[in-house]
């Protein structure tokens, strides 16, 4: 394999001949797909306001890979990977990522402010009405419904990811004592991650270690 | 809107959000721990129809901060509860942005800080939907309306809006 094969991944190939490729000719590298700060702003937009009652990562996938295809699924796969491990909200984290990508801090801007500008005025509308309605008993009751669906969703949602997270028996853990500190116990975000977040990232990362090994002494053999 | 309220709020959903790994979800408790029980800025109800809106209305429910802005210093106080809540993690976002391409993609660091969290951003989900729960629903029928909310949701792969109105139809019903 030749290291600078016309492939677009050239920061992947080893030593530091690469990082001063990419410097000194950046041309060499593919060209980055961009958009304008509007395009990008409509679109994030558009991605919003089709979000009724949840779906927002489906509807960015839709939107960024499959009509825009401004980002592959493996690049937008990863973009959500990276957003999770971030603090903040992962809906707003991605097109932050996605808007730096294509247009570095105004494509940022611009993917925030399509994301959340309408959204927000939408809200403060509802708040509005909510403040001189909110002691009518039949807003009331409608608001119940609106609250056991929002838990339902909720509920849904830990479905799908214990689905796919919770695998063995010290996730399981990990998610039960998470739970029982801040849920139960009514502990602080940041006690509860301060005992569960050290003994998470540790067993992860001895059975990264271990699954290496392993893997290193199959091709030792 | 005095200085003292806009550096409360700034305070209060800036540093939340900082801490707000696994998503806006998973630090529902923390703002309403802090929003109603040290500022007072809303009741226990009122953080819960918040919640519903936010969740029922389209964009990312993390908006939530917008309502909870609101009640708490009307126009401004949304817009600073907003700005508090996304501005600083979407700086850190741009900034990882920028490098993340250029070879660091494969740190085993950055694996085991992913499968050690999910876990627990499980558990944090769940219990901002236990403690939103326990203050909703006071009636068996809306212990009810969620179980079977919840079920449908889980079984099917109904646009969660239709359950969403459904929901809201049912409690008018109910309370009619």
């Amino acid at each position: 394999m030749t290291p600078n094969s016309s492939t677009n991944d050239v920061a992947d190939s080893p030593g530091p001949v690469t990082t001063d490729n990419v410097a000194a000719a950046p041309e060499a590298e593919a060209p980055p797909i961009r958009a304008t700060a509007w395009d990008i702003a409509r679109t994030f937009n558009e991605i919003s306001l089709s979000s009724f009652g949840g779906g927002l990562s489906a509807w960015s996938r839709e939107m960024v890979v499959a009509r825009r295809k401004w980002m592959n699924d493996a690049e937008f796969l990863s973009a959500m990977t990276i957003c999770r491990i971030l603090p903040g909200a992962n809906q707003v984290n991605l097109a932050v990522f996605v808007g730096t990508k294509l247009n570095g801090l105004r494509g940022a801007g611009a993917a925030l402010a399509g994301l959340i500008a309408m959204p927000t005025l939408l809200l403060v509308g509802i708040a509005a009405l909510y403040a001189a309605f909110q002691h009518s008993h039949v807003v009331q009751h409608v608001l119940d419904g609106f609250a056991a669906a929002a838990v339902a969703m909720t509920l849904q949602m830990v479905w799908k990811t214990g689905r796919t997270t919770l695998t063995s028996i010290v996730p399981i853990i990990l998610f039960a004592l998470t739970f029982a500190l801040n849920g139960i116990l009514r502990w602080p975000l940041w006690w509860t991650l301060a005992v569960t977040a050290p003994l998470g990232i540790g067993w992860a990362w001895r059975r990264a270690h271990r699954k290496a090994a392993v893997k290193s002494a199959g091709a030792a053999s | 809107m005095t200085l003292m309220l806009a550096l409360q709020l700034c305070s209060v959903f800036g540093i939340t959000s900082l801490l707000a790994f696994g998503g806006g979800n998973a630090v529902i408790p923390q703002f309403e721990q802090q929003t109603v029980s040290v500022y007072h800025w809303l009741t226990a109800q009122q953080f819960t129809d918040s919640f519903a809106i936010a969740q029922a209305a389209p964009g990312p429910s993390t908006l939530i901060v917008s309502l909870l802005g609101y009640r708490a210093g009307g126009i401004w106080g949304a817009l600073i509860a907003t700005a508090a809540m996304v501005v600083p993690t979407g700086l850190i976002v741009y900034g990882l942005a920028k490098v993340w391409d250029r070879g660091h993609g494969d740190k085993p660091f950055r694996h085991a800080l992913q499968d050690g969290l999910a876990p627990i951003t499980v558990g944090l989900i769940l219990a901002g939907g236990v403690v939103v729960a326990r203050q909703a629903e006071s009636h068996w029928l809306q212990v009810a309306m969620t179980v079977v909310a919840t079920i449908v949701l889980c079984a099917t792969k109904i646009n969660p809006l239709i359950v969403a109105v459904c929901c809201g139809f049912a409690g008018y019903l109910l309370g009619a």
